[in-house]
Order: C-alpha cells, then sequence, then structure tokens
C-alpha cells in the first residue's frame, strides 16, 4: 500500500495534475474569499468553504480520474495484482494518495485563517468545526471520483462520472426540499451529504455527522475493490 | 513446482481454456505454444493470480492460488504480453518502486537491482524516463521487473515480440541463463524460438492441449510415417523398381531431375522400420550410386500446423 501511494504521490507533483488541482482551487478560493471575507469584512471562513465545495464538484474528478481508469488503460493493472499486494491495499493506497493532496491544498488554505486572525478574531473552535466538515466533504468526493475512476479504462469518462456522481449529491438535496411530504423529505436529507455539511458550516459537531461522512467514503472505497474484483472474474 | 490441474475458464459461454492439465518441474523451461487466441495468456493471466480459473487448481511451490494468492505470488516474476510500464518513471524509480511492492528486503534491495540492471542491460538507461526508451528497451525493463526479488518461478508471456533479431538472440540467451536458476513458462508463436530455449513444449489450441512433450519427441514421433529425400544417380523406372521392393516403403515419387539420371526421390516409410540401410544395399548391389540421402523430420512447423489447423501438415 505504501508503495503504491508513494508511487502516486511522486505522479502527482511530476505531472501537471496536483499544480492544477491546487491551482485551481486557489484561484477560485481567492476570489471567494476577497468578496466573501476581506470586502464585505466578514471574519468566518465558512461562507468561503461552502462555497468551495461547490468548487471541488468539478475539480476533485479531476485528480482522481487517472488514478484507476489508467492503470488499466495501460495494462499496468496487471502487474499490481500479480504483485503480493491486497486489492485493499491497492485501492487504499490510491485513495490516500488523493487524499493527501488534497491535504496540503487544504493546508495551504489555513493562510486565510492566518489573514483572518490578523484583521479580526474568529472562534477558533468554529474554525476548526469548519474545516473538519470541509476536509470531509472532500473525502467523501474523492471516493465517489475513485469509484468513478474503477468503471472505466477511460480517464475523460471517469472524470464526467465522478462530476455527474457528486452532481447528483447536489441534486439529491434540492430534490428533497422540493417534497411537501414531511418523511420524505427527512429521509432524503439524511441521505444528502451536503445538509449535513451545513452543521459543520454553522459550528455545530455532530459526531454522527463524522461517522456518516466516513461511511459514506468507505463504502465507496468498498465498492470500487469489488467492481475490481468483479472484472477479474468477468474480463479478459 | 507448477501444478495445473482441469483448468478451465470460461467466459460467458466461451470457453477459453479448456480442462489443461500439466506440470512444470523445478528448473524446467517449459514453452507454451499456439495460434494467436489459443488461450495462451489466459493460462498465464490465471497462474500469476490476475484473474481467476472458473474451475480447476494451479499450485506454486505447493500454493494454491485462489487459496493463498499472496505465498503465490511472491514466488511468481510475470513480464505480461504487454510490458506493466509506468511510461512517467525512470527505469531505475520504476525497478525501486516494483521492488517496494514485491516486499524486496531493503538492505538487498540494491545490490539486487544493480544485479538486474546489469543482467538485462538496462544500466546505461537507468535514468532516462521509460516513455522515451525504445521497443527493446522497454521490453527488457519489463523482463528487469519479472525478475526482481529473484522469484522461483517466472512467466513470460511472448517475451521476445517486437525486438529485432539480434536482441531476440540476447534475450533467448538471458533466458537459457536465467532456466538454471528459475522456473520458466514461456509463450510464443514463434518455432525456432520454442525449440531453441524450451526443454519441454505445451502446444495449445483453442484452449485444449493438443501435444506436451520435447521438441526433439515431437518432431520424431510426429507424424504416423519417416520422410527420406535421395538423390540417386540410375534410370528413374528401375530405381524406382527397386526402392518399391524394399520392406516398409509406403510412397516414391520422383522429385527433382537435376541430371539426365540423377534424380531426387521422395520417399515415406512406415515408422517402425528404418529404410536406410536395406536402401543402401538395394542401390549398391543394382549399381545405383546414392549421391544423397536425408531423413526429412517434421519441424516444429509442421507439427505445429498438423495441430493447429484442420488441414493435413504441410507436405515439402
Amino acid at each position: 500500500m505504501l508503495a503504491i501511494f508513494k508511487r502516486e504521490i511522486r505522479s502527482y507533483f511530476l505531472s501537471p495534475v496536483a499544480y492544477v488541482f491546487i491551482g485551481a482551487f486557489f484561484i477560485l478560493a481567492g476570489m471567494f474569499f476577497m468578496t466573501g471575507n476581506i470586502l464585505s469584512g466578514y471574519p468566518n471562513i465558512n461562507g468561503t468553504l461552502s462555497t468551495m465545495q461547490l468548487v471541488l464538484t468539478f475539480i476533485t474528478p479531476i485528480l482522481t480520474m487517472k488514478l484507476l481508469a489508467d492503470e488499466r488503460k495501460t495494462r499496468t493493472d496487471q502487474l499490481l495484482l500479480t504483485s503480493p499486494v491486497s486489492l485493499t491495499g491497492i485501492v487504499m493506497g490510491k485513495f490516500l494518495a488523493a487524499l493527501f493532496v488534497f491535504f496540503v491544498t487544504v493546508l495551504i488554505s489555513l493562510i486565510y485563517v492566518v489573514i483572518l486572525f490578523i484583521f479580526g478574531s474568529p472562534s477558533v473552535a468554529e474554525l476548526i468545526n469548519n474545516y473538519l466538515g470541509f476536509f470531509l466533504v472532500g473525502m467523501s468526493f474523492i471516493a465517489i471520483s475513485i469509484f468513478a475512476s474503477s468503471v472505466t479504462d477511460s480517464q475523460i469518462i471517469a472524470a464526467i462520472v465522478g462530476f455527474a456522481s457528486i452532481l447528483s449529491l447536489w441534486i439529491i438535496d434540492w430534490v428533497g426540499g422540493a417534497f411537501s411530504n414531511r418523511i420524505i423529505s427527512d429521509i432524503v436529507g439524511w441521505l444528502s451529504i451536503m445538509k449535513r455539511s451545513e452543521d459543520f458550516a454553522n459550528g455545530i459537531l455532530k459526531p454522527a455527522s463524522i461517522l456518516y461522512y466516513i461511511s459514506f467514503s468507505a463504502v465507496f472505497i468498498f465498492l470500487t475493490i469489488r467492481v475490481i474484483d468483479k472484472r477479474r472474474w468477468s474480463e479478459g | 513446482m507448477i501444478e495445473i490441474q482441469n483448468l478451465t475458464k470460461k467466459y460467458g459461454q466461451i470457453k477459453a481454456v479448456n480442462n489443461l492439465n500439466f506440470t512444470v518441474e523445478k528448473g524446467e523451461i517449459l514453452g507454451f505454444l499456439g495460434p494467436n487466441g489459443a488461450g495462451k495468456s489466459t493460462t498465464m493471466n490465471i497462474i500469476t493470480g490476475f484473474m481467476p480459473s472458473t474451475e480447476g487448481t494451479v499450485k506454486v511451490c505447493g500454493y494454491d492460488i485462489a487459496e493463498e494468492p499472496k505465498e503465490v505470488k511472491r514466488r511468481i516474476g510475470y513480464l505480461p504480453e504487454i510490458p506493466p510500464l509506468y511510461m512517467d518513471m525512470t527505469v531505475k524509480e520504476y525497478l525501486d518502486f516494483v521492488s517496494e511492492l514485491k516486499m524486496v528486503d531493503r538492505s538487498k534491495r540494491k545490490g539486487q537491482m544493480d544485479d538486474i540492471m546489469e543482467l538485462v542491460k538496462v544500466s546505461d538507461v537507468r535514468h532516462r524516463l521509460i516513455k522515451n526508451l525504445s521497443k527493446g528497451y522497454k521490453q527488457r525493463v519489463g523482463l528487469a521487473q519479472a525478475l526482481v526479488g529473484t522469484p522461483d518461478v517466472l512467466i513470460l508471456d511472448e517475451p521476445t515480440v517486437g525486438l529485432d533479431p539480434k536482441q531476440i538472440i540476447e534475450i533467448r540467451k538471458l533466458i537459457k541463463a536465467l532456466g538454471k536458476q528459475h522456473t520458466i513458462i514461456l509463450s510464443s508463436h514463434i518455432l525456432p524460438e520454442v525449440s531453441a530455449v524450451c526443454e519441454r513444449v505445451v502446444i495449445i489450441n483453442k484452449g485444449e492441449i493438443a501435444a506436451i512433450d520435447t521438441p526433439e519427441n515431437l518432431s520424431k514421433n510426429f507424424g504416423s510415417s519417416s520422410k527420406f529425400s535421395v538423390t540417386i544417380a540410375g534410370p528413374k523406372s528401375s530405381v524406382v523398381g527397386a526402392i518399391k521392393e524394399i520392406y516398409g516403403v509406403m510412397i516414391v515419387e520422383a522429385h527433382i531431375e537435376k541430371d539426365n539420371d540423377v534424380i531426387n526421390y521422395y520417399i515415406e516409410s512406415t515408422k517402425e522400420v528404418d529404410i536406410r540401410r536395406p536402401l543402401f544395399f538395394a542401390m549398391a548391389k543394382a549399381g545405383y550410386p546414392i549421391l544423397e540421402l536425408k531423413s526429412m523430420d517434421m519441424s516444429l512447423e509442421d507439427i505445429f500446423l498438423q495441430l493447429t489447423t484442420d488441414e493435413k501438415g504441410v507436405e515439402q
């Protein structure tokens, strides 16, 4: 697993992928921080991070599209699957590599926090909570778009499927709101990963929500492993 | 070393591999021969654990691939048909990655890496990106990858494909040398390669074993008759008459007329008798000197064609 993690990290930072991801993130984050915090004099980061979740919808699939689709296309999956590494190890190595790039991005974005502290006095607990929620949402996006990368050998299709999957998570939220029936909208709301992120944005820490995001990611990692294993049986 | 029993692989209704049975002894180089689509790669992919079989078992060094895949994978080096190379890495980085993947001891890694690069002759390109290497070098890096961790078993799927003749000879030599320490299964559709390198040959066609033997035995035992090409000086009709009288001769044909009375004959006899001695004495007695006598064993090509096509073998 460690070997795969290290290889992917190397590959991310030697190819333009990581820089495109981080660059795109900060071009937009910079604009939102400028308008949302600096120009409007708002001392909390939550608004900017919430908007950045929308940006993640577009850029996360770019980060993960290569991970599994390209292994299949170049047939390097034959090396990985005939090495003494478990399938879980392979997928986790790749997942953690993508998560690491995202983590680095989040770390860099702490510069905004520094700016907020220079010009104001935001609540530390609330900030940590905001960032935790943002990171967990990003992690879920990575898990779902890695799954997208496992279903095809084309990077473009992987990116589009990933994007469509994440977008559908947003749409579930809107659909839930459209139901007049209270029970249905509650169920849909419970499924919605966006609704839960609002709690974090509002400074409410619910352990159930943390568990929810971790389980959400675990389910998609599991599905990814199943897809690859299933293909071993059916394809030649 | 490798035991394969009742191995069957189905893709839907199609049987890619049907009930294969064979074993490979320690230190043996086994050739795996068959036309394209015969099931060679499928079989290799199952042995290496890349894909599971529908039925049957594969055991490598006593470990079942379905039950203890890690133990098996630890002992196998695999060069697939398309070498699994990461184009964005240099040769050294790639081989380092593979040795980490194959859990080679950190202390042994460097020495082993140098040995392997020396052996397959990629030392001089170790710092170049794999994507910039020629096909021949890529193939060698693929082979180097299979050697990492000095596995007991090497599975090489068409290792010489795409190389130039000089490289092919080098790689063959290398494989022969490797055969001293490793058990090797090598697939190919190039027949001289198999007869040059392998100690035993499995001919596979439409997913089934058509023949399994040493290259020599295959060419000796195959076909129902022995064939000879003889050049004799003497009048055609009486020579043919004299040959036909020899016990065991089935067919005599005048092949090429070289001079007036120097004629090349094609003779087929039953396999049980060697007609060469009686032929000599018969011709000597009749006063027709034999200028040339050549036994025509079936080449591996003939056997291969006979086994893998419905037509009869190509006559010479």
